[in-house]
C-alpha cells in the first residue's frame, strides 16, 4: 500500500512535535560537525515511552477520531484482505441499489460467507456515492435479502458495521427506514445460521444496529458502539455540541465499556495508534477473531444459534426488580 | 435521539388538555380544559366521555396508558405485570434517578409502558401501552424488559400482542443500553410471531426513533391514530441535512398512509371495535381450513 500522508489527531500532538525536534537535531547533525548522537538516542527514548503513554491509555475521545480517521480501513479494504473469490451483489429488488451498505459471497478459510458491511469513502466524490456510510432503508432491505440467501446455502453471516446512523432524509421517511431496520432486527433474530457482526469503525444508532443481532458482537478495540453521537449528545445534555469530548466519556461508547455491559462477546485488538497505520496486520488479527467465533458458532445447530442469540440479547439491560 | 427534544419542543403547545397551559390560567383547573389545537374549552368529564378527542376538531389529544387501558378494555378486566421493575442509573447520569421517581409519581407508573392482560370484547390479550408523560415514553432498559416480558407472556399463553406506541426513541441516560432494547424486543416478537400470533401495533403522537425503528413498524398489522406524528428522524435534523422545505403533513400517519406505511389510519372512537373485530378475524380453529 502506498504510504499515505496521515492527518494526525490532537491527541498525538505531543508526539507529532518530538518527532519533528529528533528530526531537526538529526538534520543539524548531518550538516554541522557536532555530535549530537546521545541528546538523539535519549529524545528517542522519551519518544517510545510518550507513545507508550499516549496509545496504551487512550480515552474515549481519542478513540472516536481513531474511529472517524479519514483514512481508517472500511469494509471494501478489508474484504481482499479477509477472503478469497469476493463477488459483490447488488440491490434490494425493490427501488434500488445504495451504495451505503456493500454484500457479497466470499470463501473464508475454505467455507462460502456471506459478507456485508458499511461503506463510507474516503474522500468527497466516494462519499457523494455511498452517502458517507449513511443507508437508505434499500440498503437495509438489500442486507436482509443477502442474510435470507445466505440462511437458504447455510452460509455464515459476517457484519461489518461503519456508520454514523441510518440517513435522516425525506426520500429515507418516505420509504420507510423505520420499517426497514426494524425489519432487519426481528429477521435477523431467526436466522438459522451464525452472525457475526463486527463494530469496524462508528457504530451508530439503529442504523449500526441493523447490522448487528448476531450470535457474537465483536469490536476493534478503538471502535464505538452508541445511541447517539458524542455531539449529539452534548447538544441534548448541555445545549453546546463543543462538550462532545465529554459527553463522549460519559455515553460509555468504547469497546471496552460494551465489553463491560455485557453487550460484546471479544474486542478484537488495534495496531498501535490505529488501524489506519497497517491495515493488513490489522486484517490479520480481524480474521483469527472470524476463525475464532466460526469454531464455536459453526458446530451449533439453526435451532440453538436462534436460542443462543434470544438469550444474549434478553439479557441485556440493567434494572432492578 | 436528537428528535426528541425536537417533537416535543414543536408539540407543547398541543399537549394533554388536563395539563392547564399558560393560556388557560383562567380555565379551573380539573373541572376544564382546553383543546390545544382548536383552543374550544370542554368540561374535562365531558372530554372523558370522548376519549379525549375535541369535539369541535376531532383533535386527539395525547391519553395517560391508564385512560388507554379503560377507553380499550373490558371493564375491570385489565391486569398489569411488572411494575415492580425499576430503572437503575448505569451511567450515573446526575439527576437521572430522580427524573425518573418524579415521573413515577406524576404518573402512578414504575416507568414508561404499562404492560398486562385483560380482555377486548371478551377476548383475552396481552397489552403494552406507552406512556409519553413518563420520560418523553422514552425507552430504557425497564421500558425493553416490560414490553419484552409481555411478548413472552403473550408466547406463552399464545395471545395476540398489542402495543400502543408514543415515544420520542430511545433514552440518551441509559446509552447504548436502551439502543439494545430494540434488539431484545425484536428476538422476543420473532419468538411470537413463529408461534403463528398475531401482533397489531397502533402508533400514537409521536412514535418516533428507535421506537419507531423496532417494535412499532413491524405488527402483523400497524395501525395509527389521525394526524400522529411518526418517523425515524427528526423533522429538524432532516430539514438540515436536505437542505429543503418538508411538505406540511410530513412524517403524519396520513403521510405514512400515503407512502404504504401503514395498513390504515383508525379514529380513536373506532379503535376499540376495530382491535376486537381483528382479533376475532385471527381466532384460530373457527372454521378449519387443510
Ligand atoms: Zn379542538
Amino acid at each position: 500500500m502506498a504510504k499515505k500522508v496521515q492527518k494526525t489527531m490532537p491527541f498525538e500532538e505531543p508526539l507529532i512535535q518530538l518527532r519533528k525536534k529528533i528530526g531537526e537535531l538529526r538534520e543539524y547533525t548531518e550538516n554541522a560537525e557536532v555530535d549530537l548522537s546521545a541528546e538523539i538516542s535519549s529524545l528517542e527514548s522519551r519518544l517510545e515511552k510518550l507513545e507508550t503513554d499516549i496509545y496504551e491509555d487512550m480515552k474515549p475521545w481519542d478513540r472516536v477520531q481513531v474511529a472517524r480517521h479519514p483514512n481508517r480501513p472500511t469494509t471494501l479494504d478489508y474484504i481482499p484482505l479477509l477472503f478469497e473469490d469476493f463477488i459483490e451483489l447488488h440491490g434490494d429488488r425493490l427501488y434500488g441499489d445504495d451504495e451505503a451498505i456493500v454484500g457479497g459471497i466470499a470463501m473464508f478459510n475454505g467455507q462460502p460467507v456471506t459478507v456485508i458491511g458499511h461503506q463510507r469513502g474516503k474522500d468527497t466524490k466516494e462519499n457523494v456515492r455511498r452517502n458517507f456510510g449513511m443507508p437508505h432503508p434499500e440498503g437495509y432491505r438489500k442486507s436482509l435479502r443477502l442474510m435470507k440467501q445466505a440462511e437458504k446455502f447455510n452460509r455464515p453471516i459476517i457484519c461489518l458495521i461503519d456508520t454514523k446512523g441510518a440517513y435522516p432524509g425525506k426520500a429515507a421517511e418516505e420509504r420507510g427506514q423505520s420499517e426497514a431496520i426494524a425489519r432487519n432486527l426481528v429477521e435477523m433474530a431467526g436466522l438459522e445460521v451464525p452472525v457475526i457482526s463486527i463494530v469496524i469503525g462508528e457504530g451508530g444508532s439503529g442504523g449500526a444496529l441493523a447490522l448487528g443481532v448476531g450470535n457474537h458482537i465483536l469490536m476493534l478495540e478503538n471502535s464505538t458502539f452508541s445511541v447517539i453521537s458524542p455531539e449529539g449528545a452534548a447538544s441534548i445534555l448541555w445545549k453546546d455540541a463543543a462538550l462532545a469530548q465529554t459527553a463522549a466519556e460519559a455515553m460509555k461508547i468504547t469497546a471496552p465499556d460494551l465489553l463491560e455491559m455485557g453487550i460484546i462477546e471479544r474486542i478484537i485488538p488495534e495496531i498501535r495508534g490505529g488501524a489506519h497505520h497497517d491495515p493488513v496486520k490489522q486484517a490479520e488479527f480481524l480474521s483469527s477473531a472470524i476463525s475464532q467465533s466460526l469454531d464455536e458458532l459453526n458446530p451449533m445447530s439453526g435451532e440453538s444459534l436462534i436460542d443462543q442469540r434470544y438469550d444474549k440479547f434478553k439479557g441485556i439491560g440493567v434494572f432492578t426488580e | 435521539m436528537t428528535i426528541i427534544r425536537d417533537i416535543f419542543k414543536r408539540n407543547r403547545e398541543r399537549n394533554d388538555p388536563t395539563i392547564p397551559s399558560k393560556e388557560a390560567k383562567d380555565v379551573p383547573e380539573g373541572l376544564m380544559c382546553k383543546c390545544p389545537e382548536c383552543k374550544t374549552i370542554v368540561l374535562t368529564k365531558e372530554m372523558a366521555k370522548l376519549q379525549k378527542v375535541c369535539p369541535k376538531c376531532d383533535h386527539h389529544c395525547k391519553m395517560t396508558a391508564h385512560e388507554r387501558v379503560d377507553s380499550l378494555m373490558d371493564e375491570g378486566s385489565f391486569e398489569s405485570i411488572d411494575d415492580h421493575l425499576k430503572s437503575s442509573n448505569p451511567l450515573g447520569f446526575p439527576g437521572y434517578t430522580e427524573k425518573v421517581e418524579a415521573d413515577s409519581e406524576k404518573t402512578g407508573l414504575n416507568e414508561a409502558v404499562l404492560t398486562g392482560k385483560g380482555t377486548i370484547n371478551g377476548q383475552a390479550v396481552v397489552a403494552a401501552i406507552m406512556d409519553s408523560h413518563f420520560r418523553m415514553g422514552s425507552m430504557g432498559s425497564v421500558v425493553g424488559e416490560k414490553i419484552t416480558r409481555a411478548v413472552e407472556k403473550a408466547t406463552a399463553e399464545k395471545l395476540p400482542f398489542i402495543i400502543f406506541t408514543a415515544s420520542g426513541g430511545a433514552r440518551m441516560q441509559e446509552g447504548v443500553l436502551s439502543l439494545m432494547q430494540m434488539a431484545k424486543t425484536s428476538v422476543a416478537l420473532k419468538r411470537h410471531s413463529n408461534e403463528g400470533l398475531l401482533f397489531i401495533s397502533i402508533l400514537t403522537h409521536p412514535t418516533t426513533g428507535g421506537v419507531s425503528a423496532s417494535f412499532a413498524s413491524v405488527g402483523d398489522i400497524n395501525i395509527a391514530e389521525p394526524k400522529a406524528l411518526i418517523g425515524f428522524a427528526g423533522r429538524r435534523v432532516i430539514e438540515q441535512t436536505v437542505r429543503e422545505k418538508l411538505p406540511e403533513d410530513f412524517q403524519t400517519a396520513e403521510f405514512l398512509l400515503a407512502h404504504g406505511q401503514l395498513d390504515a389510519v383508525v379514529h380513536r372512537h373506532k379503535m376499540r371495535d376495530t382491535l376486537s373485530t381483528l382479533i376475532k378475524l385471527h381466532t384460530k380453529g373457527a372454521v378449519a381450513r387443510g
